[in-house]
């Protein structure tokens, strides 16, 4: 298994670099220039020079990116041309607001996506079936930020049970933080509840047509060990996986989310970034996004292999 | 001779269209799903007859109006009749995705013939690239894309289109390495046709179903991300109306005009599981063991 994990790592490094590569010349071809932002109004042309020396703008392209790199490499992502703050220390504040959100939504989407998939695969054909289907397909059709903006209306505006943005750090006040975060995490959860629905439900209807399953039943077990225990165990096999990749499309999901209940977690950092033109957090954002999603892919593959006793024998 | 050249026609000769049409029109989902939908591309073309207040002029009489005869969906902060400009926004809409699925398909379905057909190098290659543009969340791809391109439904529409692409690379790739050596393929190569006229007589047919059902429901994903921009400020820009730009309008009216947010993100939302419904529909209908 070490050596599974290792040859999975080393394959990574190739698409890290050009993820590195593709991110940094985007970057460079942004229109606009930064240092006209930073110089200010007066547009000093020794003070424009100075910024360039600074950021070292005036090098050679390739040398800029080796330059970075060589930095992302020690951990530095570079300064933010805005707020003249480390990269790594704004990376660091967002990341456990967005990792928070996600992990909330996981959790909705869990609680509601699997319970779901089985009640309709075992009521195949049936009214709570077409229902349920029904349900999973508009929760992967409805747009993230329309949802956000329904449910602000309904639970903040006119019921005012929920504050309709804004965040407050766990540490600070738990419940207040339950509070800014449980819409939000709803909006991301209800579009993956839908695709773990549809996955489970489908799992669960080729294992309940498997000779064991027929046997289990044959034995005169009662219809709830059936499924649950020989069934569902069997089922869950790759949705484990898929749980694993989904968690990754949060991080790109939470974008928009984040954007409409102004929680300043990466996506808003990342839409602020781009309209601000700081490239160095912009890269720094998708870069931990991607290297994120690799070794989410990564995980996922080492967690089939742990749960699939046919692969791990053969490895 | 001739037996030979007629031989690969025959296997690749489509299957009798009866049994995929009895099979799509069974469900009625998506029955359902292509009606609607039909329904929406014809009010987009018809909009300029139909659409019964000109979308872009302002009305500061009739400010933030809610639903009435007059204005059936009421009407937004500058008085402008929002059952007008859902009309016109649709056009944005329907052609946003439509036109970046093309671009998507344009861009990957031809580096997944090749990386998949000649393999070696050149598939390391395409597949290395394909998976780096992967490992971006799609949103955040586009976004990057479509700031870096400036703000509007045409770059739109050709980041969306740039961010789907790697999907078709991928999914053509992993298609033409299971048919690649059917004997069919084998047979043409052997009396010496060229890779180019195998790989498009031969090959894209014979790929092309699961493209067609991924085409469709990216369809949905794009017109789902173009919404996404122009909420963003990166899609359609004022005064010309888009759904997604509608709804960002009304994000700063909850309280005093809910009605402006209604409209546009049912048309989205509707629009959406329709092309889910037809690309499940088509899936089914299309798959041999269905």
């Amino acid at each position: 298994m070490l050596m599974f994990i290792l040859r999975r790592l080393l394959s990574a490094i190739p698409t890290l670099i050009l993820v590195s590569l593709f991110v940094f010349t985007l970057q460079k071809l942004l229109p606009g220039d930064p240092v006209l932002a930073m110089a200010g109004e007066e547009r000093d042309p020794a003070v424009m020079e100075y910024l360039r020396d600074k950021y070292r703008l005036n090098d050679p392209i390739p040398v800029q990116y080796l330059n970075w790199f060589g930095n992302v490499l020690t951990g530095d992502f570079g300064t933010s041309l805005r707020t003249e703050q480390p990269v790594t220390t704004l990376l660091a504040s967002k990341l456990p607001v967005t990792l928070e959100l996600a992990v909330l939504a996981l959790l909705i989407a869990l609680l509601i996506g699997i319970p779901t998939g089985i009640i309709s695969s075992v009521r195949k054909g049936t009214v709570v079936d077409y229902g349920a289907n029904v349900i999973a397909l508009s929760g992967i059709s409805i747009p993230h930020f329309w949802l956000g903006i329904l449910l602000i209306m309904v639970f903040a505006v006119k019921l005012q049970w929920l504050p309709a943005s804004g965040f407050v750090p766990m540490g600070e006040d738990f419940g207040q933080n339950l509070k800014t975060l449980i819409l939000p995490a709803f909006v991301l959860g209800a579009g993956l509840s839908g695709i773990l629905m549809r996955h489970t439900r489908s799992a669960m209807l080729e294992v309940l047509r498997t000779d064991y399953v027929r046997t289990a039943r044959a034995k005169g077990l009662r219809p709830r060990t059936v499924i649950l225990k020989h069934a569902l165990r069997n089922a869950l096999m790759p949705i484990v996986t898929l749980t694993t990749l989904l968690f990754g499309e949060l991080l790109g999901g939470a974008v928009l989310t984040e954007q409409v209940f102004s929680i300043p977690g990466f996506g808003k950092m990342i839409v602020d970034a781009v309209f601000n033109r700081d490239y160095a957090v912009v890269q720094g954002v998708v870069l931990c996004i991607a290297i994120g999603f690799l070794l989410l892919n990564l995980l996922a593959d080492v967690l089939y292999r742990m749960i699939n006793p046919r692969l791990r024998t053969a490895s | 001779m001739t037996a030979i050249f007629s031989l690969p026609h025959s296997a690749i000769a489509p299957r009798s269209r009866s049994p995929f049409v009895k099979k799509f029109l069974a469900n009625k989902g998506a029955v359902l799903g292509a009606a609607v939908l039909l329904l929406f591309i014809l009010a987009a073309l018809l909009a300029p007859w139909i659409a019964p207040h000109d979308p872009l002029k302002a009305n500061f009489l009739a400010v933030r109006k809610a639903p009435s005869l007059i204005y059936w969906m009421g009407t937004d902060e500058l008085g402008r009749d929002l059952f007008s400009r859902l009309l016109w926004g649709a056009r944005s809409s329907l052609l946003a995705g439509g036109v970046s699925v093309v671009i998507a398909m344009a861009i990957g379905v031809p580096l997944g013939l090749l990386g998949g057909y000649f393999g070696g190098k050149l598939e390391a290659v395409i597949s290395r690239v394909m998976e780096a543009l992967l490992s971006c969340p799609f949103l955040v791809l586009a976004i990057a894309l479509g700031a870096f391109l400036g703000p509007s439904l045409t770059n739109a529409m050709i980041a969306i289109g740039l961010s789907a692409m790697p999907i078709f690379a991928r999914l053509t790739r992993g298609q033409v390495l299971t048919i690649k050596h059917e004997d069919y393929l084998e047979g043409a190569r052997a009396i010496g046709l060229p890779d180019r006229w195998i790989i498009l007589r031969y090959v894209l047919p014979n790929v092309m179903s699961p493209l067609v059902v991924q085409a469709t429901l990216t369809i949905a994903s794009a017109i789902l991300a173009e919404a996404s921009l122009s909420f963003l400020g990166l899609g359609q820009q004022p005064p010309s109306p888009s759904w997604g730009s509608m709804l960002n309008t009304a994000k700063n009216f909850m309280e005093q005009a809910p009605w402006m947010s209604i409209a546009p993100g049912v048309a989205i939302y509707i629009t959406v599981l329709c092309f889910n419904l037809l690309g499940d529909g088509l899936r089914d209908a299309l798959d041999p063991k269905g």
